[in-house]
């Protein structure tokens, strides 16, 4: 008995292991699980030839393209412009600084489809920064472009919020001891002060990119949806669904999911790596 | 290489609080000076002067005659171990040691083949040689602390600067590091300045002692100099165990409650004094002259010692008397202690 029983516990003490793992299950199933395998069995229950045929259609791809590619670029630039927001309002004390500090969960809180609807009227040619510029013929809203500065909008808290922490308990001295040691500001910066914040880094991307797929609020405004320019792929499901076409919509919904776990898991195992070799970063 | 440093009346404050109060201390080349001082008392503040972590606001800190004023840290040529080693826990120990060299400017930048034979005599240096592949966090706390200072010495600094070297270790760890530590400086011959609070480790390491209280310099000199002839109460205390008698100095010798406990005083001006006695200074006789009764109430092992703690009638605290017979008084004795050595203060 106490034998089978291990294999599977923690060897804790504390009891509470069978009674979490039980609720976890349960919720997760309820949850997460039961309806993903819905979503499966839909997809399936078009038959191969129409899989197939939806799955390799030019807007879908064209779809899926936009959306993965927008999401992965946007997470990029987030991953840059939200480690040094991070780092200004770690590092520095100047006025205003927990108004801008607040000001950062707002992508959090707003309602995606008014962020949607506001970027589109700033950046219409005839908004304030679209008006700007439109002299050099640089078109933000209702193209892809526009589909970025969306996704860039709502992602940047994931990376602020999951960075932020990890530079404030940076210990001060190995940046003195850098310093000490001769190296140059640019030397200290990049091989002794960030490397310790990549993991983080790296979990802040992760979620920019996921929370970027799968937004519609906010795109569906900005960006225009023009089939095969600007139409992402979530609209893609959406428009599939009015005309009735559930297993065509399932379809390129899993796709979607399998693409992002595929990502998400890649992501986490060169994570888990880094882990392993710096002890607990 | 090494080169002597001098402190001029160096004041320092954070905020309001006065952290440094003209400090002035001469530091010889190749010198290994202990900054010994409870916590609070500056002690880490001058030697982040000295590095140039921190800048006094009044007077100076000169290398040789180089007013460092003039110099940025990198030209400081200083070798600086942190408390908790600020080791880079992303780049190996390697790496770690390498960095001050790779770090120089592209001119004066060592052949990568001549890093990497530095890096592994420092390494055999710290007596860690081949662990160039491995990271900080799989190294002990002791192992941490020699690659910290293989670190510093990879850029031959001027001067080596160490802030509570063996604070974080256990202290089994800290007795062997010790000794490896004043080997090492007999060795490389560094000018070299460590700050701690623990007075047996400054005594045992250093050439020379500064002791430290409330940003002022109580007393410099040899650890036998501050031990047996402490410049001031604070000194006396804090170096080591002390008792405390209120006594009257008359002529040549010195009175408690009217009772002769200490002769042939020269130095000394009449009148109220504090006598500090060290628990080794006191001795149970037999015969009269000079001596303090008192009773037995206590007994107690201290290391390698017995200790006994006498009551004295007039006095509040127990008198702490080492023994130096295997033959212990029993409790309720009645002894007589004579002081063989005490430290005597005018009263304030």
């Amino acid at each position: 008995m106490s034998t089978t029983v291990s294999r599977w516990r923690e060897p804790s003490i504390l009891p509470g292991f069978g009674l979490a793992l039980g609720i976890t299950l349960t919720a997760l199933s309820l949850i997460v699980l039961i309806p993903l395998a819905a979503l499966f069995l839909k997809a399936a229950s078009a038959g191969p030839a129409d899989i197939w045929a939806v799955a390799t259609s030019p807007r879908t791809l064209a779809a899926l393209r936009l959306s993965f590619l927008g999401a992965l670029f946007a997470a990029a630039v987030n991953a840059v412009f939200g480690l040094i927001l991070a780092w200004v309002l770690v590092r520095y004390e100047f006025p205003g600084r927990r108004l801008i500090d607040a000001a950062v969960d707002l992508p959090f809180a707003l309602p995606t489809a008014v962020a949607g609807i506001a970027l589109a009227a700033i950046y219409a040619p005839n908004g304030w920064v679209g008006g700007l510029l439109a002299p050099y013929d640089i078109k933000v809203a209702y193209t892809p472009l526009g589909v970025m500065v969306a996704l860039i909008f709502i992602g940047l808290p994931f990376v602020v919020r999951t960075v932020q922490p990890v530079l404030e308990e940076l210990p001060a001295d190995i940046e003195e001891a850098a310093a000490l040691l001769g190296a140059s500001r640019w030397r200290t910066v990049f091989q002794v002060l960030l490397p310790p914040v990549l993991p983080a880094l790296m979990t802040g991307f992760v979620l920019a990119f996921a929370r970027a797929v799968g937004e519609y609020g906010s795109v569906i405004f900005i960006a225009g949806n023009v089939p095969m320019v600007s139409e992402i792929a979530p609209l893609l499901i959406v428009i599939r669904l009015e005309q009735f076409d559930y297993a065509g919509a399932a379809v390129v919904a899993t796709l979607m999911l399998l693409l992002s776990f595929a990502l998400i898991l890649l992501v986490n195992l060169v994570q888990a790596r880094a882990r392993r070799r710096f002890g607990n970063v | 290489m090494s080169v002597a440093v001098t402190i001029e009346s160096v004041e320092k404050r954070f905020q309001n609080f006065p952290a440094l109060r003209g400090v002035s201390l001469d530091i010889q080349p190749g010198e290994l000076v202990a900054l010994l001082g409870p916590s609070g008392s500056g002690k880490t503040t001058l030697l982040r002067v000295i590095a140039g972590l921190e800048q006094a606001e009044r007077g100076r800190v000169l290398f040789g005659d180089i007013d460092t004023r003039d110099l940025s840290l990198r030209d400081r040529r200083i070798g600086f171990v942190f408390q908790h080693y600020a080791l880079f826990k992303t780049m190996t120990v390697g790496e770690n040691v390498a960095f001050g060299l790779k770090s120089r400017p592209r001119g004066e930048r060592p052949e990568p083949v001549e890093i990497r034979r530095r890096v592994a005599e420092l390494l055999e240096l710290i007596q860690l040689p081949g662990l160039e592949k491995r990271y900080p966090s799989q190294l002990s706390g002791g192992q941490r602390q020699r690659v910290a200072l293989a670190r510093a010495l990879a850029i031959e600094p001027r001067v080596l600067l160490l802030d509570e070297p063996f604070g974080a270790l256990d202290a089994k760890v800290r007795k062997e590091l010790r000794a490896w530590l004043r080997q090492l400086h007999q060795r490389t011959g560094h000018t070299t300045v460590f700050v701690t609070h623990d007075q047996e480790e400054a005594l045992e390491l250093a050439d020379r002692v500064a002791i430290l209280s409330d940003g002022r310099l109580e007393q410099v000199g040899s650890p036998d100099d501050v031990y047996d002839h402490p410049a001031t109460p604070f000194v006396c205390e804090f170096l080591g165990d002390a008792n405390h008698l209120p006594v009257k100095v008359v002529g040549s010798q010195a009175f408690f409650l009217d009772r002769p406990v200490l002769g042939g005083l020269t130095q000394n001006q009449g009148g109220p004094a504090s006598l500090y006695v060290r628990p080794q200074h006191l001795r149970i006789v037999d015969d009269a002259p000079l001596a303090l009764p008192g009773v037995v109430e206590h007994l107690r092992r201290n290391g390698p010692l017995r200790r006994a703690e006498v009551a004295v009638e007039g006095l509040p605290k127990r008198l702490d008397v080492d023994l130096a017979s295997q033959v212990a008084p029993a409790i309720g004795e009645r002894v007589r202690l004579r002081i063989t050595h005490g430290s005597l203060f005018a009263a304030a």
